[in-house]
């Protein structure tokens, strides 16, 4: 009906004749127009192209015909279909004297070419040419042409001309000309620096518009550069002054607003100017509040500029009169029925919102109609607001409101960053490690492969951790509820590979651990996660780890191990993968199974992965095996810096290893961190690595022989193991890793010696969390509608009797922290006589119903908040103290050491190379002499009787293994605020 | 600063595009394309803002007017001010195409562009007075028939000088 509409209204403007154009030309849009699909559109454009391409070569063409086609090229192009063809033509009519020729190939080239086309340099003369026209139109015209398509390189050939201009006698030439020089400074700020000033003195021009359109510039140059500009403080507020009281010709009012759009831009540069200036801002007061009253707030314009009132008020120093004004303005914006004005009331209390945060508690309601207006960009606008606004109090309510919103919406732009959002959100607020995991396996399940890794390592790493060292049963029932829930969710079809790797690693950890779960179950759905997502590896090779933990602590616990037959068909298929990692997995697997309990124990203990790990970076243990291997003739180790002449030498002597040499040159993976291992310790032997090296795979084979034919190839492999490498390091920490903090557990590709670092959970954050929301819970419970309750939980109470208790409840951290005081003197019994328990201790963390009480959406969050004020949750977290943030730095210092090391041992052993990273590197920081053989021995279990010392490096490997799974990156915010 | 301004009618079809920063013939279309996407699957009686992050990078905001069949589309930054801008589109149409049908866009062409050259400049908007804007474009107008010897006089222009 619609589309009849126009094509309709399109006839009926089209038979009154034709504008001055010709008839083609209204054929050619009547024929658009009434085009019933884009191939037919297409078909019309093309064959136009074809007519234009012919006429506007004939010689002789009438200057009104040639401006026509200009006209329709223009057109066409804006179709979507090449007019290039053209281009030169409009170039030639740039040079043409008459005026309206001339404009129409400015117009066109304007549109056509970018600043770095070629034929650009065919305009610039014109363009200068023209500047200095009499015809201040011709001029105007010139600067239009300039803005666009002048490059950095041009400059330089119009600049003296523009920079006169700016004196020209016409204002709207000045007005240009200052606009020209604008874009001179975004294109090229070096090229007009010396001309800033000149922008200083236009602002006294006495043509308002020249002076408005100075605004603009001098908004740009104060936004970079606040400190040189205070000087004009004085000079904007006398001008918004004069504009405020009607000084400006009538001819600038606008909707009986005087020259709105300057006091707007005015507005912007004093809230640049007066932020965080109290002595600046005490200029402005008076003038933004006249405006504050002056204002028609029954037009749109009046509403802009009120607007931005609120956002100055909002910017500069605070004033008690002005933010009262403001919060007037907000309160008309979000009562009014127009979506415009409340989306402007809902960003102009994000604004406000940091200065009084009591403002939002006037409107809550209002927000929560927001929330739940039809209006996608109110909500978004909305959920900004309570991003703003969030606090331990009612992070549970908004994160929830978030994810449900999240999960309705198709687009994956906002969809990553409102994900991104409730996973900091939770990270900073969590009110408990459980609620957190409930929220991230949410965000996962629902934004998929949109979280980042970073995030999947943390959940991982809290899992682990728990709550601390003193509350071994909360942390206990914690993985248990999380084992339990992703024991149901790993059904689902279609998960994303990062929440399956989070899965496959809690499982493997964690799943047998309360004795609920049989190994065969877990290892069952073990097995059906590697069958489902056949495609992704790293998937699978979390699984196959997962499954060896299981069997290891099956072993460990003296029960026999009995390995389903799906899992090991499994088994049998991953041993002959593509993926020379899981493959190794699969053996190492193979031959852990076949150990007794005690060494088994000692490779996998259970429940380590926090454990830290020590390592010797010097690597002084292998001083005599050095000794040794220099003694029978062994070339002595040369560091890398003084290795590169050798590398052509060695390109020469194997001409037929040529690839494995090409391979040899790649020291990507190594050349990060600087190698801190002195060289005279450590000589590469090939000969002896070669013989130690027993090979019963065919593809090991090829790749040992290239190893040791070439000497300086400490990374040699073929290119899929060095792509799998890649993955590895990826999961398991670049050497960069080391360097950020608070990491505690983790990172396996180093290290074999655990040592124990005491990691406080977060239960600092839970104490302060659950005793913020006290005043909030006691103030609800006679509240009954269901919007009301919403209300309350976001802003802590609506009507005046809650008063009291809301604000309470606002000043989160000033009350917590007393609260916190408090405890701290005299521990729980404050906390308990404070309120009545509503729930048995437990409940928090209840193994038994995780669905009920912390199901996703299912339930109200209301009740959440209520289930947080158990008391006796606090008294389990007592001692809010300081351990977190004493032990964090030598974790830090930890860490920077480690990587270093592991990769430098890797770097002077070519013999293992074809294996992956974490086992060469284990193997190497094993302090025996023999470690070659058992790095060797390690992968291969049909050598496994002739390692003198097999069993323990399988433990180190193993272990190594089992680590290998762990996050290793870090999460600053989450325990940002525990450790100080 | 104003990234681009943008008229569309409600078949998609692009009825002018201007953009300020020099953008290739296909991502302009994309561009257009993925605008009137969001534009046509927003109900009516709503807000006439929208965050425009996805298309035009961060920070984009894009604020439409729909008038007859035509959408008029503005593509800004945060230094512009939402409700200012629509009121730009407003006073635009108000002033100078009152009666604003598809086909005087298309047969104005220059004309539209000359109004908003006026109006935008570089990407700034540089006057906001209609009493100025529209002596420019008259004179414009003016010069441009005294220069030519056929008088190019549009229905429009006409309809406005009688006011």
């Amino acid at each position: 009906m619609e589309q009849l509409k126009t094509i309709g209204r399109e006839l009926a403007m089209g038979s009154q004749g034709g504008f001055g154009q010709s008839k083609e030309f209204l054929d050619l849009v009547k024929s658009i127009g009434e085009a019933r699909s884009k191939a037919e559109e297409d078909r019309i454009v093309l064959s136009e192209i074809e007519t234009l391409k012919r006429r506007i070569v004939e010689p002789d063409i009438p200057r009104r015909k040639m401006k026509e086609y200009i006209i329709r090229l223009v057109y066409v192009e804006m179709l979507g279909h090449d007019a290039s063809f053209g281009y030169i033509h409009a170039v030639k009519m740039t040079h043409n004297d008459n005026l309206l020729l001339k404009r129409t190939g400015y117009l066109a080239v304007t549109l056509f070419l970018n600043e770095d086309h070629d034929l650009i340099i065919l305009i610039v003369n014109t363009i200068q040419k023209d500047l200095k026209s009499d015809n201040y139109l011709i001029v105007c015209a010139a600067l239009n042409v300039v803005c666009k398509l002048i490059n950095e390189e041009t400059i330089p050939a119009v600049l003296p001309q523009v920079v006169e201009l700016l004196g020209h006698s016409k204002e709207a030439v000045r007005k240009k000309a200052i606009m020209a020089l604008h874009r001179f400074y975004q294109k090229s700020p070096s090229s007009v620096s010396h001309l800033v000033s000149n922008f200083r003195k236009r602002l006294c021009d006495n043509d308002p518009g020249v002076m408005g359109a100075t605004l603009c510039p001098l908004f740009d140059l104060i936004t970079i550069d606040v400190n040189s500009y205070k000087d004009l403080v004085v000079s904007f507020v006398s001008i918004l002054k004069q504009i405020a009281e009607r000084r400006l010709p009538k001819s600038y009012d606008y909707h009986q607003m005087p020259a709105p759009f300057i006091q707007i831009k005015l507005l912007k540069i004093l809230a640049l100017l007066g932020s965080g200036d109290k002595q600046a801002s005490e200029h402005m007061y008076t003038v933004v509040g006249d405006i504050f009253r002056k204002c028609d707030s029954s037009s749109n314009i009046g509403n802009a500029v009120l607007y931005e009132c609120i956002s100055c008020v909002s910017a500069i120093y605070p004033n008690a009169k002005l933010l009262e004004a403001a919060a007037d303005v907000i309160a008309r914006f979000l009562k009014s029925d127009s979506h415009n004005l409340k989306y402007m009331g809902i960003d102009a209390l994000g604004r406000l919102i940091k200065l009084s945060p009591e403002v939002a508690e006037q409107h809550q309601l209002a927000v929560i109609d927001c929330l739940e207006d039809p209006d996608d960009t109110l909500k978004r606008k909305t959920f900004e607001l309570l991003y703003k606004m969030t606090k331990s109090s009612n992070v549970e309510v908004i994160v929830d409101r978030m994810i449900d919103y999240m999960i309705n919406i198709n687009d994956n732009h906002y969809k990553t960053e409102i994900a991104s959002r409730c996973v900091e959100l939770a990270e900073q607020f969590a009110p408990s490690n459980h609620w957190f995991i409930q929220t991230m396996n949410r965000v996962f399940e629902h934004a998929g492969d949109l979280v980042k890794s970073k995030v999947a390592h943390n959940l991982m790493r809290l899992i682990a951790e728990g709550f601390g060292e003193e509350d071994d049963t909360a942390d206990s029932q914690l993985r248990s509820s999380a084992v339990e829930s992703y024991l149901r969710i790993i059904g689902e079809p279609k998960l994303p590979s990062l929440f399956l790797q989070v899965i496959c690693w809690v499982l493997g950890e964690y799943g047998t651990a309360d004795g609920k779960f049989s190994a065969s179950y877990v290892t069952g759905k073990l097995c059906d996660v590697a069958d489902a997502y056949s495609n992704d590896e790293i998937v699978k090779s979390y699984a196959v780890t997962a499954l060896m933990k299981l069997f290891v602590f099956e072993i460990a616990a003296g029960r026999k191990v009995d390995i389903l037959p799906e899992c090991q068909s499994l088994i049998e298929e991953l041993s002959a993968s593509h993926s020379t990692d899981l493959q190794q997995r699969v053996y190492e697997l193979q031959a852990i199974i076949g150990l007794d309990a005690h060494a088994v124990e000692c490779i996998l203990p259970s429940d380590a992965s926090c454990e830290d790990i020590e390592i010797d970076k010097n690597l002084s243990f292998l001083n005599d095996y050095v000794q040794q291997s220099l003694e029978k003739g062994a070339q002595p180790y040369i560091p890398e810096s003084e290795r590169s002449g050798m590398l052509d030498i060695s390109n020469f002597r194997s001409q037929d290893q040529h690839e494995a040499s090409t391979h040899g040159l790649r020291f990507e993976a190594y050349e990060l961190p600087k190698p801190s291992v002195p060289s005279r310790t450590t000589p590469v032997s090939l000969a002896s690595s070669t013989e130690l090296v027993p090979v019963p795979e065919p593809s090991y084979h090829r790749e040992v022989q290239q190893a040791a034919t070439v000497p300086s190839s400490s990374d040699t492999g073929s290119s899929e193991v060095k792509l799998r490498l890649d993955g590895v390091q990826k999961k398991w920490g670049r050497p960069t890793y080391s360097s950020s903090a608070a990491s505690t557990s983790n990172s396996s590709s180093q290290n074999t010696v655990y040592e124990v670092t005491p990691v406080d959970g977060s239960s600092n954050v839970n104490s302060k969390a659950r005793e913020a929301s006290y005043d909030l819970k006691k103030t609800q419970v006679e509240i009954s509608p269901e919007k009301q309750k919403l209300a309350a939980s976001l802003f802590g109470g609506t009507s005046k009797s809650e008063r009291r208790a809301s604000s309470t409840g606002h000043k989160v951290p000033k009350g917590s922290s007393h609260v916190l005081k408090s405890t701290a003197g005299s521990t729980t019994d404050v906390l308990v006589e404070k309120t009545t328990p509503v729930q048995p201790p437990p409940d928090l963390l209840d193994l038994g119903e995780p669905t009920l009480k912390d199901g996703p959406s299912s339930v109200d969050p209301f009740k959440q908040l209520e289930e947080l004020l158990d008391p006796t949750q606090l008294g389990s977290s007592a001692n809010p103290g300081i351990v977190g943030s004493t032990s964090a730095p030598d974790i830090m210092q930890l860490y920077s050491d480690k990587p270093a090391s592991g990769q430098s041992g890797g770097f002077m052993y070519p013999s293992s190379s074809n294996r992956s990273d974490d086992n060469l590197v284990s193997g190497l920081a094993n302090a025996t002499t023999d470690s070659a053989h058992n790095i060797t021995a390690a992968a291969h279990p049909s050598q496994f009787s002739k390692g003198p010392n097999l069993k323990d490096s399988l433990e180190k490997d193993a272990l190594v293994r089992q680590m290998g799974v762990t996050p290793s990156s870090q999460n600053p915010n989450l325990f940002k605020d525990l450790l100080g | 600063m104003i990234k681009a301004v943008m008229v569309i009618n409600t078949q998609g079809k692009p009825r002018l595009a201007k953009f300020y920063d020099f953008l290739t013939v296909d991502k302009q279309q994309e561009l257009i394309r993925s605008v009137f996407g969001v534009l046509c699957s927003r109900a009516e009686n709503v807000s006439n803002f929208m965050e425009a992050d996805s298309i035009f990078g961060p920070d984009s905001r894009l604020v439409y007017k729909h008038y007859a069949t035509l959408y008029f589309v503005f593509v800004f930054d945060t230094c512009e001010n939402e409700l200012a801008v629509l009121d730009l589109i407003q006073e635009t149409l108000d002033k100078c195409f009152r009666n604003v049908c598809e086909l005087d866009i298309v047969f104005n062409y220059s004309k539209l562009h000359t109004i908003l050259d006026e109006i935008v400049f570089g990407g700034q908007v540089l006057e906001t007075s209609s009493a100025e804007i529209m002596k420019a474009v008259e004179e414009i107008s003016k010069l441009e028939a005294s220069s030519n010897s056929i008088t190019l006089v549009p229905k429009t222009v006409s309809g406005w000088r009688n006011r």
